[in-house]
């Protein structure tokens, strides 16, 4: 028996953005959107954070508790609870996409408090004491001194954490939110037959997506590093 | 314009500095030398608190930098000039961004006086050409240079040198040498710890010597170079002229 793949390009539409021309985001879009936002989002929390954590001891280890935490707590536990939460809170008008995107940032942002707080550490002090020296004060050391270098040698590293977060939005599927994953399914459930050919179309579709952002990673920070 | 008064530092149980007492006046150039490990570093790093004091006090133009905190302090630190052994420039940065950095941040100098002055400073360094080079493509004696007109730019009352030589092949040393130089000669106050008894007798109004932490010689370059009084010193010097000789000889 051979693959036909006729069923997976005739829905492609559907399976690369959604009903957009309807005005609602979905497919491989919609995921992009998701990872894209929440990796901002986790990348700004993870940063204050992890500055937060470098100035002063005793948050440090309140912080490490908060992060160990998360770590201990599924992700799928947690994009249940900001689905109930966030509508309880908030009202009904809130997206089942933003509570997932909140989710995944929430989550993200304990490894990129952990991965740039280690990254400041890792500086040799002498960099720390130059900013000192010239009358800085610390959290002037810490923006222009040393949060430039550690981000600059972190990028391989967010990258790591950024592809986790695109395939960690295929767990939006479990509250229904119309990502690559749940929309692959829905066609999957409309055609019965080719569960096989959709389900290795979207798997390569991420595949692609993942390795696009890392060799576009290695493209940008290639020749600084070497 | 720095006064010790009785500086004592302990690392932990260490006591690394040991009652010292030295006044330096406005102008002078004061050399200090010693052993390896008998605190010259950490007596220069007291001044500017890049270490906290552990007893004494350290006058700056009657300022007590013991009791100096937060804005107090930057303020201070920013007065007084300090160059590494290491360099320490901002790798990420240009030259003349690490030059402007701290005069933007610190001074609040606008970014358009802030690069004339760097160019200004580049210029004196005999850098003008480097002045959007990254620190990893100058020579060590170049980053050196970049580092003093780094501290230069904040136009400070005092400099003080940790080995600003000690890094460096032996071919560079020359052009570090010429500034400071240069410098020594424009007035300015300069604590320098070094080795290089060439420039020690040659410029400095003062050596003093220092050895476990406490001073044994304070003197002239003429006295301290011709008829050292401790016979620490004259070790010190005896293998430091001729470095083959052994400790004991
Ligand atoms: N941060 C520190 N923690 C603990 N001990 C230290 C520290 N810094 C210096 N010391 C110790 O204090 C003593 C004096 O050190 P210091 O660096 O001031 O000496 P130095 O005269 O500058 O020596 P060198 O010529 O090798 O630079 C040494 O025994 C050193 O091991
Ligand atoms: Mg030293």
């Amino acid at each position: 028996m051979g693959l036909d793949f006729t069923v997976v390009l005739r829905n492609l539409d559907y399976l690369l953005w959604g009903r957009l021309t309807d005005g609602e985001l979905g497919g491989l879009l919609l995921t992009v959107v998701m990872a894209v936002s929440a990796g901002i989002l986790s990348l700004a929390l993870g940063i204050a954070l992890a500055m937060v954590a470098w100035r002063c001891q005793a948050s440090r280890k309140l912080l490490f508790l908060w992060a160990e935490l998360i770590r201990g707590i599924p992700l799928i536990f947690v994009i249940f609870w900001l689905y109930f939460l966030v509508p309880a809170l908030f009202g009904g008008g809130i997206p089942n996409a933003l509570s997932v995107i909140l989710a995944l940032a929430w989550f993200s942002s304990a490894a990129i408090m952990h991965s740039v707080l280690a990254g400041l550490q890792s500086l040799p002090r002498s960099q720390y004491e130059a900013g000192i020296a010239s009358g800085l004060a610390e959290h002037q050391v810490l923006c222009w001194i040393l949060l430039p270098q550690a981000l600059r040698n972190l990028i391989p590293s967010f990258v790591g954490l950024f592809a986790s977060l695109i395939k960690d939005t295929s767990l939006a599927f479990i509250v229904n939110v119309p990502e690559l994953t749940t929309v692959a399914s829905q066609v999957n459930n409309r055609t019965q037959l080719f569960p096989t050919e959709i389900f290795l179309s979207i798997a390569a579709m991420y595949f692609v997506l993942c390795g696009v952002l890392s060799l576009a990673a290695r493209a940008v920070c290639g020749p600084s590093s070497r | 314009m720095i006064e010790f008064r009785d500086v004592h530092k302990f690392y932990d149980k260490l006591h690394v500095i040991r009652g010292i007492d030295l006044s330096i006046a406005r102008g002078e150039v004061v050399v200090i030398c010693g052993p390896s490990g008998s605190g010259k570093s950490t007596l220069i790093r007291l001044v500017n608190q890049l270490e906290p004091l552990s007893r004494g006090d350290i006058l700056v133009d009657g300022q007590s930098v013991a009791s100096s905190r937060g804005r107090a302090l930057r303020r201070l630190r920013s007065q007084i000039g300090f160059v590494f052994q290491q360099f320490n420039l901002y790798p990420h940065l240009t030259v003349e961004q690490n030059i402007t950095l701290a005069l933007r941040k610190v001074l609040g100098v606008v970014p358009e006086d802030a690069t004339v002055r760097a160019v200004e400073l580049l210029d004196r360094v005999g850098l003008a050409d480097k002045r959007f080079a990254y620190p990893a493509q100058l020579s060590g004696g170049q980053q050196q240079r970049v580092a003093i007109a780094r501290t230069l730019a904040m136009r400070p009352k005092i400099l003080l040198f940790d080995e600003p030589t000690s890094a460096l092949d032996p071919e560079m040393i020359g052009e570090v040498l010429a500034v400071m130089r240069e410098l020594a000669t424009s007035g300015i106050t300069m604590v320098v710890v070094t080795h290089e008894m060439g420039f020690a007798r040659e410029l400095a109004d003062r050596i003093v010597f220092i050895d476990q932490g406490v001073i044994l010689e304070n003197d002239k370059p003429v006295d301290f170079f011709l008829s050292p009084q401790h016979p620490r010193a004259r070790q010190f010097l005896r293998q430091l002229l001729s470095p083959l000789h052994t400790a004991n000889d």
